[in-house]
């Protein structure tokens, strides 16, 4: 196999600019940015940064596409900074520009706070009757490889927002919850341990809920993780027909064993450390 | 919930839909069920074929029934799109009103021309 050239090559950022205090509308501005083999998006606005202009704002944290901060739109399509490769994607110039269907703050910084808001919504996080369970729990809830498999790759999102700024019903419609909040929302729904589907349905079968949603498809293309939240909205869509027709099966959340894993601690295992924070009421 | 029930609807008014359909192209379309639905030759949509039909009860349901799921289907999917609009809850709730009066009203219309044509093959039979 012949030796890729790593030797750097210059590519032309088109980087979309605006900033508060000065302008009263977004503008573009080029940068030119030696590349080598290998290098990320990420490490080209650092680049930018450190050697070119120190006033570029964007927002970024790990570096390794665990924390979602850095979801932006790299050639007109929503992806990560960070594990997007300059020359998979361009061979002259590039453009980024800050995820769509957001406010701006500042150059390439969405306002993800509508986003989180309807995230919140959804109250994406284990419901239960015994609230006492969920805050001071007294054992562990069983449940099979099967029944994670039923939601575990909706608990991959890292809510970076690219699906957000793919989705075109969201882009007409700003009330619509938008696919993070509620693909977010039918991980908890198929989470065997959760009561709180029925709460949940009030909302994401409401006016501007899943039934909003055309299946485009976009917000699985984008996904970073490899997260399907279409495929989340039309078994969340199952979901409220089933519960609309009285058909749903299961209506309990999986019961308690007895005690962690129902066994005996090892010896050799040294035993939690006490409580040092009292859980919050929810 | 209520979109939850619009849309379940919407769901079992396409199904319905699948099925009328696939009957009418049955009758109308094809030979094989000619003797059964269009006893009188010339055709399946022949005016001695359509009083024949239209005269029987079965038939008379069927197009009501039929009526009632198209302008369903229909009208939703109209709402649907008139919703891309995004006019907002007010408008949208007067939109949801005026089709819901529309489809009552050309149920209405619609249904009284089927018993009419009932009536009148009925009383065609009796000479």
């Amino acid at each position: 196999m012949p030796e890729l050239s790593t030797a750097p090559r210059t590519i032309e950022f088109h980087i979309r600019r605006y900033l508060p205090e000065t302008d009263s509308a977004p503008h573009w501005q080029v940068y030119e940015v030696p590349v080598r083999k290998g290098m990320t998006v990420l490490e080209g606005l650092h680049y930018i940064k450190n050697q070119l202009d120190p006033t570029l704002a964007w927002r970024y944290s790990c570096r390794m596409g665990t924390c979602g901060s850095c979801g932006m739109l790299l050639n007109g399509r929503p992806a990560l900074a960070c594990n997007t490769q300059i020359l998979d994607i361009a061979e002259e110039s590039l453009t980024l520009a800050p995820l769509c269907n957001f406010e701006i703050i500042r150059d390439l910084v969405p306002d993800l706070c509508s986003m989180f808001d309807k995230h919140s919504l959804v109250r994406p996080y284990i419901l239960r009757a015994n609230e006492g369970e969920i805050n001071d729990p007294a054992g562990e809830f069983y449940q099979s490889p099967e029944q994670l498999e039923r939601y575990v790759q909706f608990a991959f999102c890292i809510k970076c927002g690219c699906c957000m700024a793919a989705c075109p019903t969201l882009a007409t419609d700003a009330r619509y919850l938008g696919p993070m909040p509620l693909a977010a929302g039918q991980r908890y729904n198929a989470d065997t341990r959760d009561a709180g589907r029925r709460e949940r349905n009030l909302l994401t079968g409401g006016p501007a809920g899943v039934f909003r949603c055309h299946y485009a498809g976009e917000c699985s293309h984008v996904c970073p993780k490899g997260v399907d939240p279409a495929k989340a909205l039309q078994l969340l869509k199952r979901y409220l027909v089933l519960d609309y027709l009285g058909l749903h099966g299961r209506t309990t959340p999986c019961e308690k064993l007895e005690g962690p894993g129902g066994g005996e601690r090892r010896p050799e295992i040294s035993a939690a450390p006490e409580k040092t924070v009292e859980p919050a009421r929810r | 919930m209520k979109e939850t029930k619009y849309w379940t609807w919407h769901m079992a008014a396409g199904a319905a839909l699948l099925f009328l359909l696939g009957l009418h192209m049955l009758i109308m379309h094809t030979g094989g069920f000619a003797q059964w639905f269009a006893p009188h030759g010339n055709g399946a949509d022949s005016p001695q074929n359509s009083l024949f039909r239209d005269g029987k009860l079965f038939f008379t349901l069927t197009y009501v029934l039929m009526l009632a799921v198209a302008l369903y289907h229909g009208l939703y999917g109209l709402r649907t799109m008139l919703f891309e609009l995004t006019f907002g809850p007010a408008a949208e709730k007067t939109i949801t009103v005026i089709l819901v009066a529309a489809g009552l009203g050309l149920f209405g219309l619609g249904t009284w021309a089927a018993v009419a044509a009932h009536a009148i093959a009925l009383a065609g039979a009796r000479g």
